[in-house]
């Protein structure tokens, strides 16, 4: 347990902490943007890897096969979108339903393997953890052109309807905004996006895996809220669009870094899922508990005493 | 000009809380007209608005607004001819978004919102003006977030949205009822002076019948869902809170006593 051990592993946590932060953009088209609790993530994070893995094992090109694999996440987005919408199943429900929906139709995307292994010494991966530099520097080149697209589309006339459906229904209403629309677009967008990461991720480790986004919700939550937290220590005041998304993806990075640590600790890997929320639970609670004690009771009663 | 013909809607049909909302509703109003519109809790005032606005759809009757029948059509498709303003100042307003964005979602509104720029710079400039009208100091904070506002300021600000695009009929919900005497009166000042600007056609819910005789061409008292009195012209401009009290006994059969009525004297 020596410090360099640590060290080395430090980019390859980079790496799939950007991987990570672009999952994480996508989420936080639902759940910042939208306001919509979308677990259908973990789902269609998982069909973004197979569908990336088996169409470069037919020897499509990894640029087409993302491309494709972005699609098929748009898809299930879009199925989520229209659970809520046209049959009025709650958010956090039809996301659901949509993942576990994904569970099978993953596996049939993969043969019925719950496994399928991608060799980088036969194909062209365009992320690798064998060539860790080259994948940070494609990574974040993508995570930089994704941010410029999402800062674009987000400041149009659409993008702005959608930002307004989720900041109020009512008032998008009646500005003439079609709100389900608006919803299904969004939804889709973001497991695209999700989707797309998940066909990186399956390209760096070289293998997609029907379980690999078992959770994946939390980690992109994890990396929303701890680039949040940070974004406002540092930049409260001039916060932007463009800072707020770039701290997802500095979310996503630390968040590797710290489960780096943790497994540098000798933790056994078994407990990682409740690190993970430990974590999340920890950055979701010191804002509360730091407002909490500056209003608090016991102090008002206090200071009452001697004022 | 608005043409609300026998509206009926009934909430929670065949059920303990089954509610006749409007029973029966008529108003015709004509191009330029701005209708005041008083009664007590639960008389429909509110229910008549929505059913304009297409909340949901009536149970009966139509709605007809420039000669367009629409009353098939939902909120979202009718918004294009209306203008509203709510009650709660949080509900006209997307709290986290900026000034200037409210202002163009609003400028937007019945066209096809594609993937050109959500907020121009052109239209900033302009914006910049008409906040400027408002007096309100608004005009130089057009990138600050609609949420810092006071509720004065952003049901000021949501009625210039309602009438950013001038609107065939504009609906104010108790607008005011939220605000603080001095607030309430700047912000129907700033009410009265858009619809003569622009000549539009508005009904405009109130519970204080000084506002409501002030204010407008043409008053009606709701009961029960339907209109119990309907006055325009030199009646109106003559009419004062004794005349409104007694006239409401004498159609409804039944005394005036609502607080908030009796207590804005």
């Amino acid at each position: 347990m020596n410090i360099s051990s640590l060290l080395s592993a430090l980019p390859g946590d980079v790496a799939q902490g950007i991987i990570w932060g672009i999952m994480a953009l996508g989420v936080f088209i639902t759940f910042r943007l939208l306001n919509f609790a979308d677990l259908s993530v973990d789902g269609s994070f998982a069909t973004g890897g197979a569908v990336t893995v088996i169409l470069m094992l037919t020897g499509m090109n990894s640029g087409t096969a993302l491309l494709i694999a972005f699609l098929a996440g748009v898809l299930a987005g879009f199925v989520t979108g229209i659970l809520h919408t046209v049959f009025g199943i709650p958010d956090i429900l039809a996301g659901i339903l949509t993942q576990i929906a994904l569970y099978s139709i993953n596996l049939n995307i993969m043969g019925g393997k719950a496994n399928t292994a991608i060799s980088v010494d036969k194909y062209n991966l365009l992320v690798s953890l064998r060539y860790i530099p080259k994948a940070i520097l494609v990574a974040l080149v993508i995570a930089v052109a994704l941010m410029a697209i999402m800062y674009w589309y987000f400041g149009t006339e659409m993008g702005s309807s959608i930002r307004a459906t989720g900041a109020n229904p009512a008032m998008s209403k009646a500005q003439g905004i079609n709100i389900n629309a608006m919803k299904v677009i969004a939804l889709a967008l973001s497991n695209g996006i999700v989707a797309l990461s998940g066909g990186l991720l399956a390209q760096y480790q070289g293998f997609a895996d029907v379980n690999m986004g078992r959770g994946a919700i939390v980690i992109g939550l994890a990396a929303l809220i701890i680039g949040d937290v940070i974004c406002n220590a540092l930049f409260s005041k001039i916060s932007n669009f463009i800072l707020t998304m770039s701290f997802v993806i500095v979310g996503g990075i630390l968040y590797y870094i710290i489960i780096g640590i943790v497994l540098w600790l000798k933790m056994p890997t078994n407990n990682l899922k409740l690190f993970t929320a430990i974590i999340v639970a920890i950055f979701l609670a010191v804002p509360y508990i730091k407002n909490q004690m500056n209003s608090s009771f016991r102090k008002a009663a206090k200071r009452g005493g001697r004022g | 000009m608005l043409s609300a013909n026998k509206l009926r809607k009934t909430f929670n049909p065949g059920t303990i809380n089954e509610k006749v909302a409007l029973n029966g509703a008529t108003l015709y109003l004509e191009d330029g007209e701005f209708c005041t519109v008083i009664g007590g809790n639960g008389a429909g005032k509110s229910t008549f608005l929505n059913a304009v606005a297409g909340v949901w759809p009536v149970d009966a009757g139509t709605i007809s607004i420039d000669g367009v029948d629409v009353t098939g059509l939902p909120e979202h498709k009718r918004a294009k001819y209306l203008g509203r303003v709510f009650q709660d100042p949080m509900t006209g307003t997307a709290a986290n978004m900026q000034i200037d964005e409210n202002m163009a979602l609003a400028a937007r509104r019945g066209k096809f919102r594609g993937l050109s720029w959500g907020v121009t710079k052109d239209e900033r400039e302009k914006y910049h003006e008409m906040l400027k009208e408002l007096d309100l100091g608004l005009e130089d904070r057009l990138t600050a977030k609609v949420g810092l506002l006071s509720g004065g300021q952003r049901q000021a600000l949501t009625l210039l949205m309602a009438t950013i695009q001038k609107p065939k009929v504009l609906l104010l919900d108790e607008h005011t009822a939220a605000l603080d005497p001095k607030t309430a009166s700047k912000v129907l000042e700033i009410t009265d002076m858009l619809i003569k600007e622009h000549g539009l056609t508005a009904m405009m819910v109130t519970h204080n019948m000084r506002d409501a005789i002030t204010y407008g061409n043409r008053l009606i008292m709701m009961n029960e869902g339907k209109v119990i009195l309907n006055i325009s012209g030199e009646e109106k401009k003559n009419l004062t809170i004794e005349d409104l009290l007694h006239k409401f006994e004498e159609v409804s059969g039944t005394e005036f006593t609502n607080d908030t009525e009796i207590l804005s004297k």
